[in-house]
């Protein structure tokens, strides 16, 4: 019990007619950067609001910490940090008064505030604009932000909703970092995506979503044994191919599809694919014009999974 | 680290669970002020609305400072404090602000306590701005000092609230809560007795205007201005603080209720 952050039993909400949350159980260790990966709609969002107290679940429980989210909620929002999915920081404010907000709100003093605003807008490399009404923020600014806002409180447990979609490289990748580096220092960490390689790169569990459904928690080494037979490889050449039973013979194939003027090739083995892309092209006096590794659908891995689970 | 919290939990009494999210009410209320005091529809329809009413209502007739002043007090009173909550809450709806706010550790109570505080201390500046040009006039005869104070606080707290029961509906449109907004406040003026004393109104009116906050504030003003009025001070003071009492608890009320429609 004592080592543990975050504790959800049975959690079930209900929209309307739609089970967003269906009976889920999980729970995450302190320390631990605990991924929730899912595809759109499978109730990610809808299960971190639970959890982070914004909403009220139609059955189950949640603590943090020890602590009840319902019936204990100001104490327990005292152990957290959130993201939301929505970068909404106060754009009619400038970037410290956001964060003078929030310090205030989780019962910081002025001199702690002030000292703890500073330390994050340097760490997230807003500083030279903190007086700047954050409307002239970039998406990757206000993310970047929306951290630092999270992060004012010292929290034990940090909530992310997909922290890094649809942002710049640069912030995608400073926020990475930090996230990787609080968790060092005894953080723990919900991370909500719907990126399998962002899963893969920062968690230390998993639990796959879908329908508001948990199929499977289990390690990103484990779970990739399981994404690997669905590796897709797209390749474009500079001519039309006169000899596709020669590509069809290529080993480690699955699967082949053409797409517009681009092969999709579904592999269990990249590495073997790759190379045998390439010798095909040499043979063949083709010129490779595009060649990328797509991640898997997560729906099909989803699919899979829950398809193994049930006859395994 | 596992027993901190609930340690905490326990040193921290109902006592100071209480103040400190009154502290944090005050935060928000500092955050509405930079946000939203200058923000066009709130200066519009504490400004411009009701100066042009007044206008409408002046025009071509010989009224006497005697009896415009309390009703210039009165207008500038229910208009102003009572615009700042219908812009604040649809707004942050839209911003997802709210959402973060509810995700700190505040009561939807507390939260509305600080927008509810705003408006009243936009309403309190406005009047006594213009408590000021009277006086620069010198046209503001005071009877009773403490009647007029006691009216500007309570009656501005009483349609603060106001502004945050009209709230109510969970829509993220501002348009539309002003919109409801004006149909409950422009109706509201002209069943109180502000353009004509409440005994002069016909008879159907005038037991509507009992059930109106503003026929209070408006005769607590005249009251305090030492110009004809009809109930006692100390009447319409409790009767301002029984619509306080009951806007702010039906707003908590339906705000719970809706609050998880917002997001
Ligand atoms: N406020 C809401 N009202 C009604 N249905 C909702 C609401 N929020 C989410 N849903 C539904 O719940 C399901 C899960 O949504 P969500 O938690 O946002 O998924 P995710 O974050 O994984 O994309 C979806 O089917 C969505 O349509
Ligand atoms: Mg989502």
């Amino acid at each position: 019990m004592g080592d543990i952050a975050i504790q959800v039993s049975n959690l079930t909400k209900l929209y309307g007619k739609t089970l967003a949350v269906d009976r889920i159980n999980f729970e995450v260790k302190k320390g631990e950067i605990f991924g929730f990966l899912g595809p759109n709609g499978a109730g990610k969002t809808t299960t971190q609001r639970i959890l982070t107290g914004i909403i009220k679940a139609n059955s189950g429980t949640v603590s943090i910490m020890g602590l009840n989210i319902e019936t204990e909620s100001f104490y327990a929002k005292r152990q957290i940090g959130v993201v939301p999915e929505i970068a909404n920081v106060y754009i009619d404010l400038s970037a410290w008064n956001n964060l003078m907000l929030i310090g205030s709100l989780y019962g910081l003093s002025k001199k702690n505030r002030i000292a703890k605003a500073e330390e994050l807008l340097k760490l997230f490399n807003l500083y030279e604009r903190k007086d700047e009404k954050t409307k002239t923020f970039s998406k990757g600014m206000k993310q970047r932000l929306l951290l630092a806002m999270a992060l004012m409180s010292e929290p034990k447990v940090l909530f992310l909703d997909e922290p890094t979609s649809g942002l710049d490289v640069q912030s995608c990748r400073l926020i990475r970092e930090k996230i990787l580096e609080f968790n060092r220092h005894d953080m723990s960490i919900f991370l909500t995506t719907h990126n399998i390689t962002e899963a893969d790169q920062m968690c230390n569990r998993v639990a796959i979503v879908n329908h508001g459904k948990i199929a499977v928690i289990d390690t990103p080494e484990k779970l990739k044994k399981e994404f690997q037979f669905m590796q897709v490889i797209e390749v474009l050449f500079n001519k039309e191919i006169q000899n596709k039973r020669e590509l069809e013979k290529m080993r480690g194939i699955s699967k082949i599809q053409k797409v517009n003027d681009k092969f999709k090739i579904y592999t269990d083995d990249t590495d073997c694919l790759i190379r045998e892309i390439i010798n095909f092209s040499h043979r063949e006096k083709l010129k490779i014009i595009s060649l990328n590794t797509l991640a898997p659908n997560l729906e099909e891995v989803f699919l899979k999974i829950v398809e193994e689970h049930k006859s395994g | 680290m596992f027993f901190f919290g609930g340690v905490k939990a326990k040193i921290m009494g109902k006592n100071n669970l209480f103040l400190t999210q009154l502290r944090s009410a005050c935060s928000i209320c500092k955050k509405d002020i930079l946000i939203y005091y200058l923000k066009s529809p709130v200066l519009i329809f504490s400004f411009v609305s009701p100066f042009f009413l007044l206008l409408a209502f002046i025009f071509g007739r010989n009224l006497s400072f005697d009896f415009l002043l309390p009703v210039v007090l009165g207008l500038s009173i229910f208009f102003t404090s009572s615009s700042v909550g219908p812009i604040i809450i649809p707004w942050e709806t839209r911003m997802r602000t709210l959402e973060k706010l509810v995700s700190c550790p505040i009561s939807l109570e507390f939260i509305l306590l600080g927008d509810i505080l705003a408006g009243f201390l936009y309403g309190v500046g406005v009047t006594l701005v213009i408590l000021m040009v009277f006086m620069g006039f010198s046209i503001l005869v005071i009877d009773n000092l403490f009647f007029l104070i006691l009216a500007i606080i309570l009656s501005n707290l009483c349609f603060s609230c106001l502004g945050i029961l009209i709230s109510i509906p969970p829509t993220d449109n501002p348009s539309n809560i002003m919109m409801l907004s004006n149909l409950v406040k422009f109706p509201l003026v002209f069943i109180s007795g502000v353009f004509m004393p409440v005994n002069q109104l016909p008879f159907l009116i005038r037991i509507l205007a009992k059930f109106s906050p503003l026929t209070y504030t408006v005769d607590l003003l005249r009251c305090s201005l030492g110009k004809e009025h009809i109930y006692s001070g100390f009447f319409s003071l409790l009767v301002i603080i029984v619509f306080i009492i009951i806007f702010f608890c039906l707003a908590i009320f339906f705000h719970k209720k809706n609050l998880s429609k917002r997001f």
